[in-house]
């Protein structure tokens, strides 16, 4: 169906894709594997005809094409789900569908005829969608959906997912494979995006692992181990289990009484939550996202004012108290939300580092901050906690996700510390820097620090955690020890509130 | 706006009375009502009445006792005070009694005005025809940054455009028209839609092309009119010696304009006022109904995503900004060839910035801004009649800027809690670059 050869495309400074080659038969799926910057999006892209190649072809059924914006390769049948949607939250799902392909009677929309084709392809494919909801008001799962009728509404024959099971539970995931073979069944071709290999060796016919903008393997599913795909991907042997000794916890330091926040609608979404961290121990909190993690979360750290109840640190009530008198009390957090809580984009990576610190002493004399000393510091922990940068007076946001993350990461943990509050510390993050990550945190845990860790991925929760909890409406619908706790009895919990599985 | 949510949020969880919008809504009503039940009404005078519907001699009309509608709209503002505070059940009463108060307000500023006065009557059939034809600019203008905004670009050379179109059809209509001709005059009234075209392309090329500040744009354009048409006014339009001319004239609508009594003042208009209409409704049509309108709607929410279905984001939006610009010519037309005819510097006085606060006001529909545009028609007619009417207060004349300004006042700060938040486009004034 698609042939890819000899692609190589540079932006400036980077050579993204460098000679790849790539083959999608029909009906197959063929996953593209590799860590985040490896070029498998600049591949896509070019592809979906989004970025102009500076060498190689392209062909689509053995014909050459040369694409001059997505609306050509619309034409040639290739319908791309991107990672962050490219959908309109305030038209309705009808609309988004039909924009740039509209449906029309005489000079008019014919929103009748639309919403015709959209339920009988829902129908057809099992993607069920409702064409007069407002796109802003779906879940994320239902807005993937929308996506995947979008491109099978322009006659999609091939189909580019990019990393579609990014932002979806563990039960939409399994929906989704669900949908995935059924378009193949019917003879679609799919070019899936991951750097999950989970899902890979699950749905994949055949595997192509880029690393630095190049093809450095071929495999088939069946040839293929999670072990052997991760050292493709990272160029070296990779640690999975994250190796740990036994917790040895001490005394209780953070300490939540039947709390309770409201969400920024004013809907209470804690609602009497319980909890007690002790030293030396990370308590893992699972749970479908929007079951309250975020306030929670920004409750403990003082970001959100509480409708109720209490919290406590080191045995004291810090309840709504500011986050920086909860920062100076030994409390780290690393934030859910990277941009807009973790970092200042404009800022450099320097002042990054010390923005809990700037006032200290060390850093500001009289008003004045001591630039040599925040260089210093920055400097130290950049290599402290292997951050790729060209130097710490780069501005943050010229970073990898990833790399950003390490900079907040290291800003958090460095100090006096005697609790950390971590939520999605992995998110979007390469196999080698979770890694990084993961250790920190059980270093941590070893140096006697309370952790409580939110996180939408199970099997960082399992491997990482001491005590589990699983959130669920807003309150702890079970705990369990790590050491007992299985994926199915966590999954149920997080899906129904009960390890019994009724409602 | 972030400490009134977070105050929503408080009340929302835990019962606790947080000020939010609402409840500050509420408060001034009812603080109103309890000042209209117990301070004006007892203090206005009681004599009777009249709203004319037709000019003199011999009017029909309505005769009223202000003391009692002054009663009845004070107790309608303490009733949409108590339903803020109402249980949630009553809730849903809460927001059409806001709207119905925020409406109220007219009525009250006509009944107060009138009571102050020492003239017994007024024509308000005639006040609000003088506010649909006061409506005009301020229509066309927010319509103007309606398929600016909605496309992606703000637009605030509004004024500036329609000064150009004022400027340069009106120097075309005096020196090729002598300002006489009513062949000339259409021919200038295109020069002026035109010209404002011209000068948003300009805008748009600003923008779009060289991704300059929208704001920024929006200011060079609005000053560069303004020294534009000065010189041409000064160099051009003087040298002629043609200062006046004529301008459109009125016609009637067929059939409607045979109605008794309001017919002739409300289906009487002159043509520009008439196409301000046909603009409006037009707008509805093709931004809402059509495959294109579609298209500027979805580059003023989210151009990547338009882009990756093939829309070409960039020609949208030059298209959508002169088409707005050819609007704003023609309200410019309006000011020097209809309302009157002539052209003075800055005559445009502000209203393409009111345009644009109609434009908000209206939430970014046609419908909106069109009611946005309509009130404050309204409050410059009332403003103008206010002074007619010679309002004092205990003796003493309230001097006629104060006057010209309280309509303006008032409407906002009432209606601002009964209309709310409004939302723009996501991608307003972001500039757009395409993929590589």
């Amino acid at each position: 169906m698609l042939e890819v050869e000899g692609i190589t495309k540079a932006f400036p400074g980077v050579v993204a894709n460098d000679d790849v080659s790539l083959t999608l038969n029909q009906g197959e799926i063929h996953c593209l594997l590799g860590e985040n910057g490896a070029g498998k999006s600049t591949l896509v892209n070019m592809v979906f005809g989004l970025y102009r190649p500076d060498q190689g072809t392209i062909k689509v059924r053995g014909e050459e094409v040369h694409f001059e914006d997505s609306g050509d390769a619309i034409a040639r049948g290739i319908g791309m789900v991107h990672q962050h949607f490219q959908l309109i939250p305030v038209f309705t799902v009808a609309e988004n569908i039909i924009l740039g392909n509209e449906v029309t009677k005489g000079a008019f929309l014919d929103l009748d005829s639309a919403r015709r084709q959209i339920d009988s392809l829902a129908e057809r494919y099992g993607l069920a969608v409702d064409p007069d909801a407002t796109v802003g008001d779906l879940s994320v799962g239902e807005q993937q959906r929308v996506e995947l009728v979008k491109a099978l509404f322009r006659d999609a024959d091939i189909l580019i997912l990019d990393e579609p099971t990014a932002v979806l539970t563990p039960g939409e995931v399994d929906d989704f494979f669900g949908v995935v073979e059924s378009l193949t069944g019917q003879g679609k071709s799919i070019i899936f995006i991951t750097h999950k290999l989970r899902e890979v060796l699950a749905v994949a016919d055949r595997i192509t692992v880029l690393r630095a903008g190049q093809v450095v393997g071929t495999a088939t599913a069946e040839g293929a181990t999670q072990q052997s795909l991760a050292n493709l991907m990272v160029g070296r042997d990779v640690v999975f289990r994250v190796d740990k000794a036994e917790a040895d916890p001490g005394a209780p330091v953070l300490r939540t009484q039947d709390l309770r926040v409201a969400d920024d609608r004013g809907v209470e979404t804690v609602t009497g939550f319980d909890v007690e961290v002790r030293a030396g121990e990370i308590f893992g909190i699972a749970g479908v996202e929007g079951n309250g993690q975020r306030e929670l979360v920004e409750a403990i750290c003082g970001m959100r004012p509480t409708a109720g109840g209490r919290v406590e640190m080191l045995g004291q009530e810090t309840t709504d108290w500011s986050p920086r008198k909860i920062n100076e009390l030994g409390v780290a957090h690393v934030p859910e939300n990277r941009s807009k809580h973790g970092v200042v984009a404009q800022y450099t990576i320097a002042d990054n580092l010390v923005l809990n610190r700037y006032h200290h002493r060390k850093f500001s004399q009289r008003g004045v901050r001591n630039t040599g000393a925040i260089n210093a510091e920055a400097q130290e922990l950049v290599e402290q906690f292997d951050v790729r940068t060209p130097g710490v007076d780069a501005v943050i946001d010229t970073l990898s996700g990833g790399n950003q993350q390490k900079v907040i990461v290291a800003r958090e943990l460095t100090g006096d510390l005697k609790a950390l509050v971590v939520a999605q510390p992995t998110r979007g993050l390469d196999v080698g820097s979770i890694e990084f990550i993961h250790r920190k945190i059980i270093e941590l845990r070893d140096r006697g620090v309370a952790v409580l860790l939110v996180s939408a991925e199970l099997d960082e929760i399992l491997s990482l955690s001491d005590r589990i909890g699983v959130l669920y409406r807003g309150r702890l619908a079970g705990t369990v020890n790590a050491a007992d706790a299985t994926r199915e009895e966590l999954g149920l919990l997080m899906a129904t509130g009960s390890s019994e599985g009724q409602r | 706006m972030t400490t009134v949510e977070h105050a929503v949020g408080a009340t929302g969880a835990s019962g606790r009375i947080g000020l939010n919008r609402q409840s500050i809504t509420g408060l001034v009503f009812g603080l109103l009502g309890i000042a209209l039940l117990a301070g004006v009404a007892p203090a206005i005078s009681g004599n009777s009445r009249r709203f004319n519907f037709e000019p003199p001699p011999d009017p029909a009309g309505i005769g009223f006792h202000p003391p009692t509608w002054v009663v009845a709209i004070g107790v309608l503002f303490l009733l949409t005070a108590v339903l803020g505070f109402a249980p949630p059940e009553a809730r849903r009463w809460a927001s059409p009694a806001r709207l119905l108060s925020a409406l109220a307000v007219i009525p009250l500023l006509l009944v107060l005005s009138l009571a102050l006065s020492d003239n017994p009557s007024t024509n308000i059939v005639n006040l609000f025809n003088e506010s649909l034809v006061l409506a005009t600019p301020l229509a066309l203008g927010a319509t103007t940054g309606l398929w600016c905004e909605r496309s992606g670009i703000i637009n605030i050379g509004i004024e500036g455009t329609m000064l150009a179109g004022a400027g340069i059809g009106y120097m075309t209509y005096a020196t090729i028209g002598d300002a006489q001709s009513t062949g000339w005059l259409w021919f200038s009234i295109l020069i002026s839609v035109l010209a404002g075209g011209l000068v948003a392309a300009l805008l748009a090329v600003l923008s779009i092309r060289f991704g300059v500040n929208q704001i920024v744009g929006g200011v060079v354009i609005n000053l560069f009119a303004l020294g534009l048409t000065g010189f041409l006014r000064s160099e051009v339009i003087v040298k002629t010696g043609i200062t006046t001319g004529v301008g459109t004239s009125e016609f009637g609508l067929p059939l409607l304009s045979e109605i008794p009594v309001i017919g002739d003042q409300l289906f009487r208009g002159k043509p520009i006022y008439w196409m301000m209409y046909l603009v409006v409704i037009g707008t509805w049509l093709v931004m809402f109904r059509t495959p294109w309108g579609l298209r500027v709607r979805s580059c003023g929410e989210n151009p990547h995503a338009a882009e990756t279905l093939g829309v070409n984001v960039v020609r949208i939006r030059y298209q959508s900004v002169i088409l707005g610009g050819l609007i704003a010519g023609l309200a410019g037309a309006w000011f020097s060839m209809e309302s009157q005819t002539r052209f003075e510097d800055n005559m445009t006085n502000a209203a393409g910035f009111i345009a644009l606060a109609a434009l908000i006001f209206g939430k970014w529909t046609p419908w909106g801004a069109f009611g946005g545009a309509l009130l404050f028609g309204f409050s410059r007619a009332l403003g103008t009649r206010l002074q007619f009417l010679g309002v004092e207060v205990s003796g003493f004349e309230i001097p006629s800027e104060f006057l010209q300004a309280l309509p303006f006042i008032v409407t906002l700060v009432v209606v601002a809690g009964a209309v709310g938040r409004s939302i723009p486009p996501a991608a307003a004034g972001q500039p757009f670059q395409r993929s590589k």
